[in-house]
């Protein structure tokens, strides 16, 4: 069992002492004999359960669903989970070691963040993440459960939606934050290859919900920056897997371009290509608790050459317009002008400037590096025109932890 | 009215009710009159609420729990049996060991109606002891929570209606009619079990009568879903997994007013109740009183300490023990003694009986058991925050009305008074009218989302993970 072999945490079923009202019917449930008790509580045995989630929903008090990260060879015991009067506090594996981030890692990040001129902070009501909680030494091993292509089969970009699953690994994510993939094999100067970081794609309970798993946006790189033509090693990797496929998967990182939890918290997405990853996780989180009645509003300004290769276009035309504001920009259709997100920004200029204005919505920016400046400088004009600074702005944006810029 | 019925879309069930035309028939004529006592005895000023209910429409996992706004009297009301599990033999009594019993035995016809006449009795009598509350919720995830109860009490009366329908011919029908004539409370033509013809007449005594006296139902439905009679035996254990639904209303209700409580008493740095009450909460010996008079009043529900009708249920093969097979003896018990306790010469005594006849008192006993565990978890919230105060679950004797008990006064600690020291205290023990009075006048109802009464704290955790400000119900 190479995933077992490969990873040191894993999800450990807990119920809830607090909330559980002993009412047996997670028991009786139950179709391996997981659950058991005493007279003071019920209890998941570690070694037994499956995660098939068949108690879940006959739980009259929500007290079934917790899932904790711990250490496999420290997995709660019957005993122990029997001795509770409250669940204990999560292991500290939750902000672990962001000193062992891997050089290579902390560089990538760098780079990516750079245009957002200053540190930006996580939002005030962002969850906690977990960090760097598989090195490279010791990856997760995940395993393929879909790998399509998003873009028009005459597209020139292959851009794909890769589905791993990581079964019984604990490997807990949460939207904008990155995973890394370490392609097998060495490079021509016989060294392991770097690690690329990827932006998931789905959002913290799972592609699927409920389910251990997440997805990638991935566009198969043909070419370098000056348009020489180079086979990127791990987005061909990557686009070549099949399903079944084994993939060692690094991280997660990432513990600042994080969505606010808020109830009336608005997004503001701003991405091109695959840079739309993040804003995906994001609008599908806010998606799934459409029936929360949260508040807050969601605009996006998306950005592509063309409309075949926009990746997630039919999804988002399917989206309402009283839930996600969607401004496209197309930069190659023939016959029209050249239109980029900036363009649009600017059209835009009255629902941006308010948003900016507003203390409760947060700004995300992803997608090729060239596109920052045409948005920093479209946020000064649509300022600008209404009375506001946008260089007095920028940096308290930074320090709310609403603006958040990641290119590459 | 409708006369025909699509069974599949309306009725969710597994009993294929769509090729039973002598069964549908009969649901048909029943279902008009359940509807119009639904609408007469059901939750008042309820009926163009869209409320977010959970409703079964199949007996697997994933199907049992559907969440979603409706109408309550679009409410679809299912019949579920459970999924036949392990080896179909009686497990107790004279037939342990022969095949379970697909259709009434003759001889056992009288008793096994009268098993399913007396549990189906109770669930629409709880539906009109709390038709009123509706209108003083403290919330409205409690309001939400009250609906679902209520739902789920139609939805075990349709299982039971099921049963009579298809197994007891005509006899069954009338008894069917007759589930929805008798009324809660009423003089001339009462509920069959004294419990269900006391008022609930404001939510603590929801939460106690949902903490306490639903379990009663869970305890007696585990001991049918033992029967030899295997559509009863199916039909109450797919029951069960609603019934904890409103055992957790309860005790996560009564946990949050003592939490509320607690705060209060905190804030105030007293635990003088003039105080707490004056600070908008119930005070914990109130609580305590409240908890004293649900708790005797259900454990009487189990019936006399000693019963020839529950030795013949049981050696009959029609009812058996909570946890029948996870007993360790041979499951006829001739040769077993029970202890009972008895009044004999004014003093309180064990005496040993043949098991057999004390039945009642075993289910009873293990009642006890499961409710003072759950008395033990509200005490942890008293715990947690710092205070002294502790409730107990006062004595098997006390305040008792059936069983030889009945003829004693005896103290929540188990002393055998004289009929003057119980009049000097009894306002000490159970609710008296001026604590009724008080709770009363806490019952302001509140509907904005998120908000709850000031004698209540808020849940810990939503219903299907809503976040607290969720909008439960949707007045129209």
């Amino acid at each position: 069992m190479t995933a077992a072999a490969s990873a040191d945490y894993a999800l450990q079923h807990l119920i809830d002492p607090e909330v559980c009202i002993r009412c047996n019917t997670c028991e009786s449930t139950c179709p391996i004999g997981a659950v058991t008790h005493d007279a003071r509580n019920y209890v998941v045995d570690f070694t037994k359960c499956n995660a098939c989630n068949a108690c879940i929903p006959p739980c009259p008090t929500g007290a079934i669903d917790h899932w904790q990260t711990v250490r496999k060879s420290a997995a709660y015991t019957l005993d122990e989970q029997f001795g509770w009067d409250s669940l204990p506090a999560p292991i500290e594996v939750q902000v672990a070691d962001a000193a062992g981030i891997p050089e290579e890692v902390r560089r990538l990040t760098e780079a990516a963040t750079a245009g957002q001129a200053g540190s930006a902070v996580a939002p005030w009501s962002a969850a906690t993440p977990c960090i760097n909680l598989y090195a490279p030494s010791r990856p997760a091993i995940a395993r393929v459960t879909g790998n399509y292509r998003l873009t028009a089969d005459d597209a020139s970009a292959d851009i794909r939606h890769i589905v791993l699953d990581f079964g019984s690994t604990a490997f807990p994510v949460l939207e904008g934050q990155s995973i890394g993939i370490v392609p097998p094999g060495r490079d021509g100067s016989g060294k392991p290859h770097y690690v690329r970081l990827y932006s998931v794609a789905s959002p913290r309970d799972g592609e699927r919900p409920g389910y251990n798993n997440v997805a990638l946006t991935v566009k198969r790189v043909r070419s370098d920056h000056e348009g020489r033509a180079v086979a990127g090693v791990a987005s061909n990797y990557l686009c070549d897997l099949g399903i079944g496929d084994e993939v060692r998967v690094v991280g997660p990182y990432g513990s600042v371009y994080l969505m606010p939890d808020h109830p009336g918290s608005s997004l503001m997405m701003i991405c091109t290509g695959t840079g739309s990853a993040p804003m995906r996780a994001m609008t599908e989180r806010r998606r799934r608790r459409r029936a929360a009645s949260e508040g807050g509003e969601l605009l996006l300004f998306f950005g592509a050459r063309v409309e075949r290769e926009l990746p997630y276009f039919g999804p988002l035309m399917k989206l309402p317009g009283e839930f996600i504001d969607i401004n496209f920009a197309f930069s190659r259709v023939r016959d029209r002008p050249k239109t980029y997100v900036q363009d649009r920004i600017r059209e835009r200029g009255d629902t941006v400037a308010r948003l900016l204005a507003d203390d409760d919505c947060y700004i995300y920016v992803c997608g090729v590096k060239g596109m920052e400046t045409g948005v920093i400088d479209a946020f000064r004009d649509v300022c600008r025109g209404r009375g506001l600074d946008w260089d007095a702005m920028q940096p308290a944006l930074l320090a709310k932890g609403r603006l958040h810029i990641e290119t590459y | 009215m409708q006369t025909t019925t699509n069974y599949a879309d309306r009725i969710p069930n597994n009993v294929n009710l769509s090729q039973d035309r002598a069964l549908a028939r009969a649901l048909e004529r029943w279902q008009p009159a359940f509807l119009d006592w639904w609408r007469e005895m059901g939750p008042e000023a309820a009926s163009g609420f869209d409320v977010y209910l959970r409703t079964a429409v199949s007996v697997e996992p994933q199907g049992w729990a559907q969440f979603g706004y409706v109408k309550m009297p679009d409410y679809r009301w299912g019949i579920f049996l459970a999924p036949v599990a392990g080896a179909a033999t009686i497990n107790f009594g004279e037939h342990k060991g022969e095949p379970v019993w697909q259709d009434v035995p003759g001889e056992h016809r009288a008793n096994l109606r009268r098993i399913v006449v007396t549990q189906g009795d109770t669930e629409p009598a709880s539906v009109e002891q709390q038709r009123h509350l509706g209108l003083t919720c403290p919330s409205l995830y409690d309001l939400r929570n009250l609906y679902q109860v209520n739902v789920e009490e139609g939805r075990h009366l349709w299982a039971m209606v099921y049963l009579l329908h298809r197994y007891f011919g005509r006899d069954g029908r009338e008894e069917a009619e007759a589930l929805l004539t008798r009324r809660s409370g009423d003089a001339d033509n009462p509920r069959i079990l004294g419990a269900f013809n006391e008022r609930t007449p404001d939510w603590l005594s929801l939460f106690m009568f949902t903490y306490f006296t639903d379990r009663d139902g869970k305890f007696q439905l585990a001991a049918l879903a033992e029967s030899g009679f295997e559509p009863l035996a199916r039909t109450t254990k797919f029951m069960l997994t609603e019934e904890a639904h409103h055992m957790f209303v309860g005790e996560s209700g009564v946990a949050r007013a003592i939490q509320r409580t607690c705060e209060v008493m905190n804030e105030l740095g007293s635990d003088d109740p003039a105080k707490v009450r004056a600070a908008g909460a119930v005070d914990l010996p109130t609580i305590q009183r409240y908890l004293n008079f649900h708790y005797s009043v259900t454990i009487d529900l189990f019936g006399a300490d000693q019963s020839s009708n529950a030795a013949t249920f049981y050696t009959a093969g029609l009812k058996g023990r909570f946890d029948e097979m996870k007993r360790d003896d041979d499951h006829r018990l001739h040769d077993r003694s029970y202890p009972v306790l008895a009044a004999a010469d004014g003093r309180l005594a064990d005496h040993d009986v043949p098991m057999l006849n004390a039945l009642n008192e075993v289910l009873r006993d293990d009642f006890i058991c499961d409710s003072v565990a759950g008395v033990g978890r509200w005490n942890r919230v008293v715990e947690k925050a710092g205070l002294p105060f502790r409730l107990t679950v006062p004595h098997k004797a006390f305040h008792r009305k059936i069983g030889s008990l009945a003829q004693l006064r005896v103290s929540p600690d188990g002393r055998v008074l004289s009929e003057s020291e119980w009049d000097a205290n009894v306002d000490n023990w159970l609710p008296s009218d001026g604590d009724r009075a008080f709770v009363a006048s806490l019952m302001g109802r509140v509907v904005e989302p998120g908000r709850f009464a000031g004698w209540i704290a808020p849940p810990a955790i939503g219903i299907n993970r809503q976040p607290a400000n969720f909008e439960y119900v949707r007045f129209g």
